[in-house]
């Protein structure tokens, strides 16, 4: 019963408080709208520098197709590789592709012949992403003349192998389908997490802390007048992002609403218990903040949320096995694009339930009325 | 039974000792005061009897349960008011009081006949945040949150610190008032023009008690005479009372000198003699009744000595 009044009392705090509540619609919208637009993996216009040194009918086809595949931008014209490079030095160019004398008789007499293709890798994503593009169009640039040449019904030459990759659950790759439902995950990170960690680490700092502790009031009905703003704040947060999701990007889980929020309920309990155990041992909102900065961080970089957990070593791999983050973005991720259910999240439900506890156990048993 | 038994409390914070050995009990509807210095250990003593620090040693019990064993009982049953003040400032008057009457597990309408005598001064003001009251108001509203549970025990720290003097009369008559109604009041003050309102008192000073006695009792216990001395420079007559032979000790006090003369020292008269003949003019010493301040001075003095 006591519980009810100080539930009205956080509500009171945070309703009146300039800041929080704006924040708390911002927050979302802003996230949501400007990342996935901003900060994507797409690589367009990439500068190329030609270095032709056959001057060929068939070399000039090739820089023709290279150019119609619109991720490139023919920079300049070098007369050699060393001044091709230098001008990737002075950072006019991106990559540079260079076609060796006798290129287009090579092509036509033996069927084989060589490109050079170098390639800035400063920015790896760019570098990498721009020479596989570039490979592509010269391999599909084989094949035209290669069936000029020798034509055949296509895949019944001998020893040919056609690779036809068919992308499953996101067919056309698109980057806001995976990314928008690991955002979600971030931004409850964002608000659930900090908000919580700097609550009560605030009291001690006001001093109000002393008049609760003298006080009959139970730790762990502390800790739940605690945690229950944030539960409704974040379920709050989370529609919001399902909204903007469906209007602004068309994206509609494949899967229930129901699960994401069974996920988001348990999520929330676990990363605002982890957000109070801080506030515990913190004695100003400066360490609460920074140490909180500290593990979010961790917790976002070593999620799977920007690179996929398989490709990480297997110590860190180790470690999104601890991240709560990780399994709730695995998760939002299944039932937004595979349509994945309650019964094939089991693992990742069981996971989230046992962060929750530990993290709420923690922040029930660090909270101590007498010093 | 004592209201509170407070024995051997000792308690360091890392190599600074801030209760050593404090012992003492406070009758049940008694009014006691700490009276001592900053850095006393005024504070510790109350965050130990109201359960927010636990004693390196020693043990405390309030109505006869103990502090540590027993905290959620005594959690009920006292009202503490620390020296900061530290209710919701984003709160108003009136949801201040109501929060604290509700976590106590009672309402505001119960027990408004304990708080009416002060929470009438603040009422008009009742829909303002706490954090836009006056400094005299505050520490009114915080003593209403208090008192709104219907304590037994009432621990007050500094309550009148940094409050205007007609405040601090007003707050004292609140407490008189209080007292009456049968409540065990425990109040530290560094005011010792406020110590002689207490039943009792206990002079403290680097973490230990010195004397409890009541008021008049501490000022009977003064040994010997006190004289006090004025002359037209103030200022050269204290250095000139230092060096005369029959003053053992001289120091400050408001508008006159306070002078504690040597056991065999003779007259007031023989003195000003002396100082006018050094130079002084215009000198006056006569003796005086010792107060509170002066026991306090020369207990200190002792200490030092010894």
């Amino acid at each position: 019963m006591i519980l009810r009044y100080l539930l009205e009392k956080e509500f009171k705090q945070i309703f009146r408080n300039r800041f929080l509540p704006r924040i708390i619609f911002a927050f979302p919208c802003v996230a949501l709208l400007v990342f996935p637009l901003a900060a994507n993996f797409e690589v367009r216009d990439i500068r190329l520098c030609l270095v032709d040194h056959d001057r060929s009918h068939a070399s000039s086809r090739l820089v023709r197709k290279i150019a119609a595949s619109g991720y490139f931008k023919l920079s300049r014209q070098a007369p050699d590789h060393r001044s091709a490079l230098s001008s990737v030095e002075s950072d006019e160019s991106d990559m540079v592709l260079q076609i060796p004398p006798g290129f287009g008789r090579d092509l036509v007499g033996t069927g084989t012949s060589r490109v050079t293709i170098s390639a800035n890798s400063v920015d790896g994503v760019k570098g990498g992403i721009g020479s596989a593009y570039l490979s592509g169009v010269v391999a599909g640039f084989a094949d035209e003349i290669r069936q000029e040449i020798h034509p055949e019904p296509a895949g019944a030459g001998p020893g040919r192998i056609e690779t036809v990759p068919r992308l499953r659950f996101n067919p056309h790759l698109r980057y806001e389908s995976m990314m928008v439902p690991a955002l979600m995950v971030m931004l409850l990170t964002m608000i659930c997490g900090f908000l919580p960690a700097l609550n009560i680490v605030s009291e001690k700092e006001k001093g109000t802390i002393e008049q609760i502790n003298v006080t009959p009031v139970g730790k762990s009905t502390f800790i739940l007048s605690k945690l229950l703003p944030y539960w409704l704040i974040g379920l709050l947060v989370m529609s919001i992002g399902l909204v903007i999701a469906r209007l602004v990007y068309g994206l509609v889980p494949l899967g229930s609403l129901g699960t994401i929020y069974l996920f988001a309920c348990l999520y929330i309990l676990a990363i605002s218990g982890f957000g109070l155990a801080i506030s515990n041992h913190s004695n100003t909102m400066q360490q609460a903040m920074f140490v909180m900065f500290f593990f979010v961080m961790v917790f976002n970089l070593m999620s799977g949320l920007f690179t996929p957990v398989s490709s990480m070593p297997e110590w860190a791999q180790a470690t999104t096995r601890i991240n709560p983050l990780s399994y709730f973005i695995e998760a939002m991720r299944c039932v937004y694009l595979k349509g994945s259910g309650f019964r094939d999240l089991q693992p990742q439900f069981l996971a989230l339930c046992a962060c929750a506890l530990v993290m709420n156990g923690w922040a029930v048993l660090s909270y101590r009325k007498t010093t | 039974m004592p209201a509170l038994d407070v024995r051997d409390l000792d308690r360091s914070f890392g190599s600074t000792k801030a209760l050593e050995g404090v012992s003492f009990s406070v009758e049940d509807g008694e009014l006691f005061g700490l009276i001592g210095p900053d850095g006393a250990g005024k504070t510790t003593l109350f965050r130990i009897l109201s359960t927010l620090l636990l004693a390196d040693r020693g043990t405390a019990a309030v109505d006869g349960f103990d502090v540590v064993r027993d905290a959620r009982k005594i959690r009920e049953r006292v009202g503490y008011m620390p020296g900061r003040f530290s209710l919701y400032q984003d709160l108003t008057v009136e949801e201040n009081l109501e929060f604290f009457a509700n976590v106590f597990g009672t309402t505001v309408a119960r027990n408004r006949h304990l708080v009416d005598d002060i929470y009438r001064h603040i009422e008009p003001f009742r829909k303002r945040k706490a954090g836009a009251l006056s400094g005299g108001m505050k520490q009114k509203l915080a003593l209403s949150c208090a008192l709104i549970h219907k304590p037994s025990v009432l621990f007050l720290d500094e309550p009148t610190t940094g409050v205007d003097p007609v405040s601090r009369k007003e707050f004292w008559n609140i407490l008189a008032n209080l007292r009456s109604q049968r409540i065990t009041i425990v109040v530290s003050t560094p005011y010792m023009d406020e110590a002689i309102l207490c039943d009792r008192v206990a002079l403290m000073d680097d973490g230990r008690v010195l004397r409890i006695d009541t008021p008049d009792g501490i000022v009977e216990g003064f040994p010997g005479p006190l004289w006090i001395a004025r002359a037209r420079n103030m200022h050269a007559l204290l250095s000139g009372l230092r060096d005369d032979p029959d003053v053992e000790s001289a120091f400050a006090f408001g508008d006159a000198h306070h002078v504690k003369p040597r056991p065999d020292a003779k007259d007031p008269a023989g003195l000003a003699r002396r100082l006018e003949e050094r130079g002084h003019q215009e000198v006056v010493v006569a003796p005086a009744r010792p107060g509170i301040e002066d026991c306090f001075i020369e207990m200190l003095g002792r200490k030092v000595s010894a």
